[in-house]
């Protein structure tokens, strides 16, 4: 149970303390749960990094759950996931409480009229450091233009480009793998 | 259908198949909005302001924000369930076999399409909240020019932020929000002079 707690109390930190979650939580995870605690090592925390981040859900909760896991089976998975969310959970209530009553005001709205601007050259950073990573060859440029193009263009959902591409890359990848032996 | 349900449910679709995390995330919330309504475009991009310059995963924050605005508290909270509840399946497997899903060359090949995928879907969101925050619809509507349309004070502001995105790695996202924000309330008090 001591176990449990902890687990909640060291991801509640990290989730309170961290902004923009995925890759900005890495160094206070290194800090916190390899170097603090002990509970994985290095190179753990990179694999489950690595983990987290191609398999559904977000980057940091996956995390989580995985140290949590590792540590104390399934509840001790749902203690870690539970201390990385809670403090969202709480702030954002606050603030969309607030929001909500202070959306009339022009001050603001102006101010979102400022921040909108901002949060698209964030996204558009965002899609360059992607990018960066995830477009290593010609057929992954090509899917990701593919991907881009239908999505703008159709109402598919997304979850069927995403099965898709899956697919695609396992018959790209495969194909190219047989090649030269045949 | 329960509203409390229909969250829950709507969200662990999300969590199932948003693979990146944050971000990640943005698509398939732009297909709840127009599928149910619970929030327009326009408020979506806000959500990403907010959960930008708020501590916390992003995914997760959008997640209670969306729940509270669509059912208060009690949504908010089946909302983040909701998301994490896959993540919680998925991983609690996927770390029992971790050894033979990393070396399995189909799984590898198979994120290689994936990742790819992920990319282009942001970078389509990435147009849909340029659309909304630097180009006025409603001129284009009645002008059909697409210059006239263009505003051009916040493309500016978009470009300096960038830039300084760029030139200053390491400086925090909710700086940016900040001075998006300062720079909006100026520019209004300007205009109002």
């Amino acid at each position: 149970m001591k176990m449990l707690l902890q687990l909640f109390l060291a991801f509640a930190k990290i989730g309170g303390f961290t902004f923009g979650g995925g890759l900005a939580m890495l160094p206070m995870m290194q800090r916190e749960i390899v170097e603090k605690r002990g509970w994985a090592t290095q190179d753990e925390l990179f694999d489950y990094y690595a983990i987290g981040q191609c398999t559904p859900g977000i980057i940091a909760v996956n995390t989580a759950t995985f140290i949590g896991c590792k540590k104390k089976g399934l509840p001790g998975g749902i203690a870690a996931t539970f201390g990385v969310v809670a403090p969202s959970v709480v702030i954002i209530t606050v603030i969309a409480a607030c929001i909500q009553s202070f959306q009339d005001v022009p001050a603001v709205q102006w101010a979102f009229d400022g921040i909108r601007p901002a949060v698209v050259a964030l996204v558009f950073n965002a899609v360059l450091q992607i990018g960066k990573k995830s477009l290593t060859d010609l057929f992954a440029v090509l899917i990701f233009l593919a991907v881009a193009v239908l999505a703008f263009f159709t109402n598919v959902s997304p979850a069927v480009f995403v099965l898709c591409a899956g697919v695609l890359g396992i018959l790209l990848k495969g194909g190219k793998r047989r090649a030269p032996s045949a | 259908m329960p509203l409390l349900l229909e969250l829950f449910l709507r969200f662990f679709y999300v969590g199932l198949f948003s693979v990146g995390g944050g971000l990640a995330t943005l698509p398939f919330l732009r297909e709840m909005g127009e599928k149910t309504q619970w929030f327009t475009p326009a408020q979506l991009s806000d959500l990403v302001a907010v959960s930008e310059s708020t501590p916390g995963p992003m995914g997760i924050n959008m997640a209670t924000y969306v729940g509270y605005t669509t059912a208060g508290l009690p949504g908010s909270i089946i909302a983040v369930l909701g998301e994490v509840a896959p993540a919680i399946i998925i991983i609690m497997i996927v770390s029992r076999v971790l050894l033979k899903f990393r070396s399995n060359k189909y799984v590898d090949w198979a994120f290689y399409g994936l990742r790819a995928a992920s990319a282009g879907l942001i970078a389509v969101s990435c147009l849909s909240v340029a659309q909304l925050a630097l180009f006025k619809t409603d001129v284009f509507a009645a002008t059909g020019s697409f210059f006239a349309a263009v505003n051009y004070w916040a493309l500016a502001l978009a470009a300096v932020v960038f830039v300084f995105l760029r030139v200053f790695k390491k400086v925090h996202p909710i700086v940016f929000i900040a001075i998006g924000a300062a720079a909006g309330i100026a520019f209004h008090l300007i205009a109002q002079v």
